[in-house]
């Protein structure tokens, strides 16, 4: 809409910003008790696009609020270098459907390298390409994380995360907070 | 021996050319620092990298430059432009580059990407019914089958909601199930939120494809049908 000008009414902002200010206020009541003996490790994977590309590191900063909220500060550890500083996974501007499928994984082999280097068990990556480029190169490179959707971990806080809602999770968090009655 | 290159003489055209439409580009400045490349991820694939694509267009290697396949292994990130102490707009170089190749002999899964949206509204290319059908039915299935949120509705095109919500087409089509978790959380928070029918996917491949046409369509359409249908205030991009 900036690029081309075209007027709008309506306010445009990412669902990372309404988890964060939901839980300030009280209205998502989230804990990371579920997390306290498990002691999951979980690091972010920083969108260009909501990090670097808008120019504040609001969001991101939203983002480590509701993720330290969810999974435990203790548990939450920053990929290296991150927030506006972060390096693309490489999935992003079309590359996933680009057709240079070597040089789109030989691209993401620093982004490996820095995700593995965090000994993270989770990548929460708020991103669709980021999501299948991180889930491609750690299999390819070898890598034993599993990446998840940040809806599917703040609803395991909320002890309302259901059966077939699991799919990215590892046999670790499969039957955590599962309860079959609700 | 190779002969020196008469930097007088130089035709350069393609670095004039996407001057005129990027006047703000600062190719000129560029003093080969090499900031860009050493924090590029995409620095050495097709044997290229941010500077010397500078040096190559400053040079005038205008066939060089069009024949690299690098401009689609660049993810346009920003990462070189960030770090750059004369702001070389590369990222937008890389957008022109694309635009520059004929359409035709752009990337076909990108380009069918675009097209699939421009006709459908989402990347995938599904019917806008089946779309609903979807959404409907997944979640009834939630408010049948779990008692805490048997009150969880998701409306298409609902007048007058707060917010409406974009979905990577990805989610409806291969992840359902995916789709529940964001739903529990809204009707957790007493969210007043509905889906639009149209241009609903939250992806938008024609801006990858450098296709300003159908970008600006796709986002027009999407701006009119909030705005003039469902009015909603508030537009909230799901990832």
């Amino acid at each position: 809409m900036r690029k081309f000008n075209i007027p709008h009414k309506f306010q445009l902002i990412t669902i990372i910003e309404l988890y964060a200010q939901w839980i300030r206020e009280g209205k998502l009541v989230v804990s990371s008790d579920w997390n306290r003996d498990l002691k999951v490790k979980f690091t972010v994977q920083d969108p260009c696009n909501i990090a670097r590309k808008t120019g504040s590191n609001k969001i991101v900063d939203d983002l480590r609020f509701v993720v330290k909220r969810v999974a435990g500060e203790e548990n939450f550890v920053e990929t290296i270098p991150n927030r506006d500083n972060n390096f693309c996974c490489g999935g992003g501007g079309g590359a996933l459907q680009a057709g240079f499928t070597d040089q789109r994984q030989a691209y993401g082999r620093t982004k490996f390298n820095q995700i593995a280097a965090t000994g993270a068990d989770y990548v929460i990556a708020p991103c669709h390409n980021c999501h299948g480029q991180i889930e491609d190169i750690g299999r390819l490179y070898g890598g034993s994380y599993h990446v998840v959707h940040l809806w599917t971990i703040i609803c395991l806080a909320m002890g309302v995360l259901g059966e077939n809602e699991r799919s990215y999770l590892g046999p670790d968090l499969a039957e955590v907070g599962l309860n079959r009655d609700k | 021996m190779a002969e020196a290159m008469k930097i007088d003489e130089l035709d350069i055209r393609l670095k004039q050319e996407i001057l005129e439409v990027l006047p703000e580009g600062n190719f000129d400045l560029c003093f080969t620092c090499g900031t860009c490349t050493g924090g590029c991820p995409a620095s050495e694939q097709f044997d290229m990298d941010p500077r010397k694509l500078i040096r190559m267009l400053n040079l005038g290697l205008d066939e060089q430059v069009r024949k690299s396949p690098w401009i689609w292994v660049c993810s346009m990130c920003a990462r070189c432009v960030f770090a750059c102490p004369m702001n070389v707009d590369i990222p937008k170089l890389v957008y022109n580059l694309r635009k520059s190749v004929p359409r035709e002999q752009r990337p076909k899964g990108i380009m069918g990407s675009c097209d699939q949206h421009i006709r459908s509204g989402n990347a995938m290319g599904v019917p806008k019914d089946d779309f609903v059908f979807t959404v409907t039915d997944v979640a009834e299935e939630i408010a049948e089958e779990q008692p805490l949120f048997k009150d969880l509705r998701v409306t298409v095109d609902r007048k007058g909601a707060n917010m409406v919500l974009n979905q990577n087409s990805r989610e409806p089509v291969t992840e359902p199930d995916e789709l529940g978790p964001l739903w529990k959380i809204l009707h957790t928070v007493g969210a007043d939120w509905t889906y639009p029918s149209i241009m609903w996917a939250g992806e938008n491949y024609c801006m990858f494809l450098a296709d300003d046409e159908g970008w600006r369509y796709i986002i027009e359409e999407f701006t009119y049908h909030i705005d003039n249908n469902i009015k909603a205030p508030l537009v909230v991009n799901t990832e």
